[in-house]
């Protein structure tokens, strides 16, 4: 069971590639309050490796990350 | 005596190929979403990305030049599989059918990422590209001393 996280913002990153995905969650990151959670959904399977490794470059923290058929949720956590 | 480096990364774009200047733009802009400083420095076949698409050259050898490697950076071949042309087409519209970042939007993208361009004075006067040639957002034209200067201190330094 996985508990509901609510988040402030949602981005869509579907049929964005690299370096799209990691781009769209830093620039939108900033739209939302530290200690905010933001939502972004991609298809790029490179995300996966992408958006956590940003996450740890620039002090954020990815929560959790939701793998469907060929989609990717993320829910980062806005940390600084 | 060591001096704190910064978090920055600083890189040398030499190369004019389309598919440098995808792994140079991918990279700049990935490192400025990652909360990187970056600073390019562009010389010799690299200022082709930084070009417009006017016309450059004042001796005979210079529009000579202009002409074979002008057009700025939609102009760019792919390093191998050229084809006069037709590698590059083919590339475009490979990398349009799979949604890939032109290079004209990565190089906006990291202009609005704050990404800072210089170009090489040195390559400008020989190869005859005046600064007016160039897009609005690069820097004033720099040299070597600068670049170091950018270098020495920069968690990351690539040649590309």
């Amino acid at each position: 069971m996985t508990e509901e996280i609510k988040p402030d913002l949602e981005i869509d990153l579907k049929g964005l590639l690299c370096p799209l995905p990691m781009v769209r969650v830093s620039q939108n990151i900033s739209k939302i309050p530290v200690g905010g959670v933001l939502k972004a959904v991609a298809t790029d399977p490179g995300s996966l490796a992408d958006i956590p490794s940003w996450a740890r470059t620039t002090g954020n923290e990815v929560l959790r990350v939701d793998k469907g058929d060929k989609l990717y949720t993320f829910y980062v956590k806005r940390v600084k | 005596m060591e001096e704190e480096k910064k978090n920055r990364v600083s890189m040398v774009v030499l190369s004019g190929d389309m598919d440098k200047l995808f792994a140079a733009f991918i990279i700049a802009t990935g490192a400025a979403a990652s909360g990187m400083e970056v600073v390019m420095f562009f010389t010799f076949w690299g200022l082709k990305a930084l070009q417009k698409k006017e016309a450059t050259g004042k001796s005979f050898f210079g529009r000579m030049l202009g002409m074979i490697n002008g057009g700025g950076i939609t102009k760019a071949n792919p390093s191998k599989y050229g084809f006069g042309g037709m590698g590059r087409w083919m590339f475009g519209k490979m990398m349009k059918s799979k949604n890939v970042t032109s290079l004209v939007e990565l190089r906006q993208l990291a202009i609005e990422l704050g990404v800072k361009m210089y170009g090489c004075q040195m390559s400008m006067d020989v190869m005859e590209i005046p600064r007016e040639k160039m897009i609005d957002e690069v820097e004033e034209p720099v040299g070597v001393g600068f670049f170091l200067e950018q270098a020495r201190d920069s968690r990351i330094s690539l040649f590309i």
